[in-house]
């Protein structure tokens, strides 16, 4: 079992971060928010509206961006956030479109096919794709991994703003402690499927006797 | 049903064809060189045949007709491995998609690929090789609609196999039409085939099409009950692939195989 007796909440304008060795279950829990694995028991609830039952609803005001998870290399950059802007009915799509390649500093590549573009631009279209509807919930997996620390530091801070102002929640997950503790409200730290400690990435390594996250994280990990 | 959203199936589509020749081209050039191959074939038979029987309209037709279904068919598995090929199942089932309005994306997508391949046809056939439609009268109309559906019912199901086994199952799904052929009666009455087969062919639609197409050229006329159960058949074969790929997607869903496609395990 990937994940078992996982419970917690993301409220507005906050930012959690979902933090685990590798295999502690993270990409299990966001598969299964996104309704793409199916909780053997339990109830995921986006906006009050369970994912189960009203799977399209719950999924119109969710998003998300994974490393794993690039847009279809064969269409250029314009092409996809089209595409997925339709899929996700976002109204006024040629504004928005224009405004997001702005935002990611895409306007260069408008007409580039995404395969051909750098990873790090990749995420950058991944991003402003995950943006596209303005979501609620916005499902980040690993979102900074291929960036280089000063495009990552705007990136964060992009979101940051992004939550701020349209009343976003969401969930990051990282291996990167730094990146955590500057962008992140509060953390669940996961190991064998379970929430093993939750709290403030700037409070809870003091509360366990560590000095900083990295250290909780590790002597979580190795527990 | 949102009517965006399956635009947006659409368009992706059209956006990868219009951008690709290597796409473009086998849209009509494979029925094109069936049109002009049967073309002279037939040609040939009626020039050696001491019989007044006229074999443009009994194999080109046929082949016409036969070459639809296929482009139908695999109009509709080409749209999905398109979503295979380029590993977006996450971004496509993590989305408010219904699985409807998607199956209903590829199949406008179907019908806009098929149509070009199906225009190509027309002009060759009849403007080379002297093929005249009107010969089949109204019946054509529901010969290509039986057509039609049941290739669109193999290209779900089609879809719900690759979904199923991963993406090397796709090597299952293009011969199908091939396999499919002998139990059609595609170019030979079903009479001509052995007892066990002629039960298979009363459960194919197609099989409904082309003994039709022979009793017309025959100077006969359609059997429209005949055509009746062809058309209701077919019917039932789009509905029942439409169950089958939600089936598959919700043992997907429930097994966790669509967010570990690529990894091809089928438990």
């Amino acid at each position: 079992m990937a994940v078992d007796g996982i419970s917690f909440e993301v409220a507005r304008n906050e930012i959690v971060g979902l933090l685990g060795p590798n295999g502690a279950g993270k990409t299990t829990t966001i598969n299964m928010i996104l309704g793409i694995l199916e909780p053997t028991s339990g109830s995921i609830r986006i906006e009050s509206i369970d994912v189960a039952k009203q799977r399209s609803k719950a999924l119109e005001c969710t998003n998300f961006a994974a490393v794993y998870a690039p847009l279809p290399g064969n269409l250029t950059v314009y092409q996809n956030l089209r595409v997925f802007g339709l899929i996700y009915a976002v109204d006024h799509l040629p504004g928005r479109i224009h405004g997001l390649l702005k935002e990611f500093e895409l306007e260069r590549f408008r007409d580039v096919k995404a395969g051909v573009l750098s990873s790090g631009e990749q995420t950058r279209l991944c991003l402003a794709k995950a943006m596209l509807n303005e979501p609620h919930l916005l499902l980040l997996d690993e979102p900074t991994a291929s960036l280089d620390p000063a495009t990552a530091q705007d990136i964060r801070a992009k979101i940051r703003e992004f939550a701020n102002q349209r009343q976003c929640g969401v969930l990051w997950t990282s291996h990167n402690m730094y990146e955590v503790e500057d962008v992140c409200d509060r953390v669940l730290l996961l190991a064998r499927g379970k929430i093993l400690l939750e709290g403030d990435p700037k409070t809870l390594p003091r509360q366990h006797g560590m000095d900083t996250l990295e250290e909780l994280f590790i002597a979580v990990a190795r527990e | 049903m949102t009517a965006s959203r399956t635009t947006a199936i659409v368009l992706r589509h059209l956006y990868l064809v219009s951008g690709s020749p290597a796409r473009v081209l086998p849209l009509f050039a494979w029925v094109a060189i069936d049109m002009v191959l049967w073309g002279f074939i037939t040609k040939y038979l009626n020039a050696v045949s001491s019989a007044a029987f006229d074999f443009v309209p009994v194999f080109l037709g046929a082949v016409l007709l036969w070459d639809f279904f296929t482009r139908v068919m695999h109009g509709v598995t080409m749209a999905f491995m398109e979503d295979v090929w380029s590993r977006n199942f996450l971004n496509i089932f993590a989305s408010p998609l219904s699985i409807s309005e998607y199956v209903s994306g590829l199949v406008l997508s179907s019908i806009a690929t098929s149509s070009v391949g199906l225009v190509v046809m027309l002009v060759l056939a009849t403007t080379i090789f002297g093929l005249s439609f009107l010969a089949y009268g109204l019946a054509l109309i529901l010969f290509l609609l039986v057509l039609f559906l049941f290739g669109i019912a193999l290209g779900i199901l089609g879809a719900a196999v690759v979904l199923r086994f991963g993406p090397a199952s796709e090597w299952f799904i293009w011969p199908v039409p091939a396999l499919v052929s002998p139990f059609a009666g595609v170019f030979y009455p079903i009479s001509t085939l052995p007892h066990w087969m002629q039960y298979i062919c009363l459960l194919l639609p197609p099989s409904y099409v082309f003994e039709n197409v022979r009793a017309i050229v025959a100077g006969g006329a359609a059997s429209v009950p005949e055509l009746i159960v062809g058309t209701s058949l077919a019917i039932f074969d789009v509905v029942l692939a439409c169950w089958i790929f939600v089936h598959v997607y919700r043992h997907s869903v429930r097994t966790g195989l669509i967010a570990r496609y690529s990894a091809e395990s089928v438990s």
